[in-house]
């Protein structure tokens, strides 16, 4: 069916073109609106999986294409495959949680729906985008909402966090934007359709431009991951950010970058990534094991999350450059399990972390009014709703078998072990580092004497249970019957990386 | 000779008497009218302008004013620019006591008619008459506020630096024409050809300091953010696009054709590169609005510039120079007009130009503060945005001649622009106002806005008929 995508991609802008319709007092009109909306486009993102054919999903499907500057070669291109279907969904769930947490937002009710709802049609718009032009312009518009979010109704310090996030960003995406230009110039005839150009691979004949090139993606795709040492904007923007905003950084725009190098990095330019495999992989596993370092000495929860985040997407990272080192070349089955993992794991991540970014906001904006984990102590008692579904994601997050992330980290050490051994050996140091911090958290806010100054506070309410039990449902179902899932982005890696070769 | 191929300069002409008769016959408070019959002719002569686009190209007058899309396109921008800037000085001048409005509105008709000849004039003494036209209109527009110290400050600085720079100009013209033995800017061509590089280097970098001076380029640039800060903010928005434009058209046109590209590329490039470094770097830390703009008007020549540089053959949009300068031109017309447009509104609310001042304008002043975010969004080069596509132009172009250097230079100054540009915007948004009040918005300021918004978002979102457009006016009249 064609039109669907258009749909899950316009139609949050149409319901931000609504509110801006809507008085600024009608505080319910506003939220409900706003709701509907982007429950709709959760419903047009599972409409649009439904209509593909899952057996196939490797191929492009429900694939829009119309001219739109024919004159130099930009196409408005959409299309869906395993990979980018499942981020989409990911991102319209995610949305829908943040309008229901967002409830208790009191002040600039109706900028703050309008720039959550133009940041949905930004990233979606990066997951469907088949044209370097188009992908481009979502990604920049993704970051405007992103900036305001966090510098309106940020913490203390938002100011600075919105800038610095924003700085790096841009100068990110530009140097990606020079890399994309560079490719443009050297198609023949000029195309930015990212299917006609992985089809020719215009940089092919000369290796030096396309490491040139690779650069450019890197420094792009990297700064949004973020890989070591590119990471330093990460902490302030998730700690400061609003909690929605720290979902959504986390959840999904951390993957904007990872999905960069896995769509355009590894199909276009393979034979540079070939080469720069090895040094991704080494500054992803370094990030590993130097966030999990950091985050152990980190007393601010959200802090503690956002370095936790930096070493996940180590593993994303250390999964997709194991990929991009073997495609083509003799171990076939490692690669395909490292890129799935990776893509797994990305999922998993946006699903854990926007859980316990949920969780610290509940604490950051609730009565507690503090994220400072030596304040805590003894919760348990308290709060228990609370105390099972922080446990619960924190376990997840640690990698716990049965739970989602277990799958995810075990397909990419499995399949990076073959290809990166000694560097799989020391990401696991990571991951143990990671077990420490968490359960040393877990043990700083539920366990201990019950600090009084919390003898009154409230568990979850409602409002934030309904946010939080599709999250965990989903951590517990794909980390006991992760199968259909993994055939899905299965068949999609599968092509992608038979297109590396 | 076929009068209509001088049609829109005709029509100028005329206008511009017209509204001198006007301005005589109406009273002191009512030189709005004056305005009114500004942008109808204006919008008139749109019409002419439009129709030359299809003429072939060719010379007349003897061989010393050019008739060819590149002209006729440059007509269009400065005619458009007119209509915007008397539409601002509209609404700076209303319910204001000042001595001179008319005169205003008749010195923007008559510049426009300038900028018209300054881009299709083949001759190094029409060009020469053109620009004094030009600068002489700017020093009494940009001293027009009598009884404004800054305003005055202005105008003397504006005259005392312009006139050194057009004498050093007609210096170089000088030496173009004892190396050549003509004035006609397509017979220089291949006599200077012939000749030593080094005399070309002299003449184009002489020449360069008149040209460079009224397109803000460093090391002429030093009489910008004064100016800007003291002329009348209408006047500054004029100088930003109008003059700026015409320079440029007429920096392309002598270069391209007389000089060979060995004796400029080089030079230009490396000035490309130093004025949108320091442009931006001075730029950040700037609390004044106007000053900002200046600076950032400087550092946006310098990007345009990365596009005179780049010297590709064919005329496709991303890949040739010219077409990418005539794009990032186009869009500039709006962005940075609707930019000032802002800082008019904000003068007449607030009587002030500070940026601290805009705080909470999200609020106070909703149109105003997302029509700003459009504009500071379009000059920093974000999506969905015109400039950014101007930009998109111009590296493409940069990279496609081999000049990846500047690509680089131009992607990192863009990114140090963020921070200024989106300064602004947080400002407005993030910041909390002294004064909550609701500010006005004048109907003239929302026509402004609206129209400069809506075409920096279409130049962005629905490019094809624009970048059509420049594709075909890059066809230069050559030899």
């Amino acid at each position: 069916m064609t039109g669907l995508l258009s749909l899950v991609l316009w139609l949050p802008l149409a319901g931000a073109v609504t509110l801006l319709a809507i008085p600024q007092d009608r505080h319910a009109t506003l939220r409900i609106v706003t709701l509907v909306v982007a429950l709709l486009d959760l419903a047009a993102a599972l409409c649009a999986g439904a209509a593909m054919d899952l057996t196939h999903t490797g191929t492009l499907q429900l694939v829009e294409r119309a001219s739109w500057i024919p004159s130099i070669g930009v196409s408005y291109h959409l299309g869906t495959d395993g990979l980018s279907l499942s981020l989409v969904v990911l991102t319209a769930l995610l949305l829908v949680l943040c309008v229901v947490y967002s409830w208790r937002i009191e002040t600039r009710i109706k900028e703050y729906m309008i720039l959550l709802l133009l940041l949905e049609t930004g990233l979606v718009g990066v997951f469907v985008a088949l044209d370097l032009f188009l992908f481009y312009v979502f990604w920049e518009v993704s970051l405007v909402p992103m900036y305001l979010l966090i510098g309106i109704w940020g913490g203390p310090r938002r100011g600075y966090a919105a800038i610095k996030f924003f700085i790096y960003t841009v100068a990110g995406s530009l140097a990606m934007l020079l890399a994309i230009l560079l490719v443009y110039v050297h198609s023949n005839p000029r195309t930015f359709d990212l299917v006609d150009l992985i089809g020719r691979r215009p940089l092919a004949q000369s290796l030096p431009l396309a490491v040139l090139a690779f650069w450019g993606f890197f420094l792009g795709f990297g700064v949004k991951v973020p890989l070591f040492p590119f990471h330093t904007w990460l902490p302030d923007a998730y700690a400061e950010a609003p909690t929605a905003g720290s979902v959504l950084l986390a959840g999904v725009m951390s993957k904007l970058g990872a999905y960069g190098f896995i769509r355009i990095v590894l199909p276009l330019l393979p034979d540079a990534f070939r080469q720069m495999a090895s040094l991704v992989a080494v500054l992803a596993v370094i990030g590993a094991v130097y966030s999990a370092l950091v985050a152990l000495a980190q007393t601010d929860f959200k802090r503690m999350i956002a370095y936790s985040s930096v070493g996940h997407l180590g593993y994303v990272m250390l999964g997709v450059a194991a990929a991009a080192a073997g495609a083509g070349g003799a171990l076939a089955d490692a690669t395909a399990k490292a890129l799935t993992g990776a893509t797994l794991q990305m999922l998993a991540h946006g699903i854990i972390t926007g859980a316990l970014f949920v969780l610290a906001g509940v604490l950051a904006d609730g009565e507690a009014r503090t994220r400072d984990l030596s304040e805590f102590g003894g919760l348990w008692a308290r709060v228990p709703v609370f105390s099972g579904i922080a446990v619960l994601a924190i376990l997840a997050s640690l990698g716990l078998p049965g739970l989602m992330g277990f799958v995810a980290e075990f397909l990419i050490f499995l399949g990076a072990y073959q290809i990166y051994p000694a560097m799989t050996v020391l990401a696991l140091v990571g991951v143990v580092l990671t077990v420490v911090y968490f359960l040393w958290a877990v043990y700083r806010l539920f366990f201990g004497p019950l600090n009084m100054r919390w003898a009154a506070l409230p568990d979850l309410d409602r409002r934030e249970q309904w946010v939080l039990a599709p999250l965990c449902a989903l951590m517990v179902l794909f980390g006991t019957y992760p199968g259909p899932l993994v055939a899905m982005i299965n068949l999609a890696t599968a092509n992608i990386l038979s297109l590396a070769r | 000779m076929d009068l209509g191929l001088i049609a829109p300069e005709l029509v100028l002409a005329l206008l511009g008497l017209v509204v001198l008769v006007v301005e005589l016959f109406t009273g002191p408070g009512a030189k709005r009218l004056v305005g009114w019959v500004g942008i109808v002719g204006l919008a008139g002569a749109l019409v002419p302008s439009s129709a030359l686009l299809g003429q072939a190209p060719r010379l007349v007058f003897g061989g010393t004013y050019a008739v060819d899309p590149f002209a006729a396109f440059f007509k269009i921008v400065a005619v458009t620019s007119g209509v915007l800037v008397l539409l601002a000085a509209m609404a700076f001048f209303r319910d204001r006591r000042a001595e001179h409005e008319g005169e205003v509105y008749v010195l923007i008709v008559f510049m426009v008619l300038g900028l018209v000849a300054m881009a299709a004039a083949a001759d190094l003494i029409l060009l020469f008459l053109a620009i004094e036209f030009v600068s002489l209109v700017s020093y009494v527009l940009a001293g027009s506020l009598k009884r404004d110290r800054k305003s005055s400050e202005a105008g003397v600085k504006y005259f005392l630096f312009g006139a050194v720079a057009s004498a050093i100009m007609l210096y170089g013209f000088s030496y173009l024409y004892g190396a050549g033995g003509t004035t006609n800017v397509y017979q220089l061509g291949p006599r200077i050809a012939g000749q030593p590089t080094s005399l070309a280097v002299v003449a184009a970098v002489l020449v360069l300091a008149g040209l460079g001076f009224k397109t803000s380029l460093v090391p002429f640039h030093q009489w910008t953010p004064d100016v800007y800060e003291g002329a009348p903010s209408p006047v500054t928005a004029f100088l930003s696009v109008g003059s700026k434009a015409a320079a440029f058209a007429a920096l392309l046109r002598v270069f391209y054709v007389a000089l060979p590209p060995g004796a400029w590329v080089p030079v230009l490039g490396v000035l490309a590169a130093v004025t949108m470094s320091v442009g931006n770097l001075l730029a950040l830390s700037q609390q004044n609005v106007k000053r900002m703009l200046a600076y950032s008007a400087i550092a946006h020549a310098g990007y345009m510039m990365i596009g005179v540089v780049a010297l590709a053959a064919s005329p496709t949009a991303v890949g040739s120079g010219i077409a990418a300068v005539l794009y990032y031109l186009l869009a500039y017309v709006f962005t940075n007009i609707g930019a000032f447009g802002v800082v008019i509104a904000a003068e007449r609310a607030l009587g002030s130009d500070a940026i601290p001042d805009y705080a909470g304008f999200g609020r106070r002043a909703p149109v105003l503060a997302l029509a700003m975010t459009v504009f500071m969004l379009s000059l920093t080069g974000i999506p969905p945005t015109s400039l950014f596509l101007g930009k998109l132009n111009l590296f493409g172009a940069a990279l496609q001649s081999g000049l990846g250097w500047l690509a680089v230079v131009g992607i990192l100054n863009s990114a140090a622009s963020a921070y200024y540009y989106l300064g602004v915007v947080r400002v407005m948004y993030t910041q909390a106002p002294a004064d909550p009040s609701p500010l006005p918005e004048g109907a003239f300021i929302r026509t402004l806005l609206a129209v400069t918004a809506a075409a920096t978002l279409v130049l962005g979102i629905y490019p094809e008929p624009f970048v059509r457009l420049v594709q075909h006016a890059s066809l230069l009249l050559r030899v």
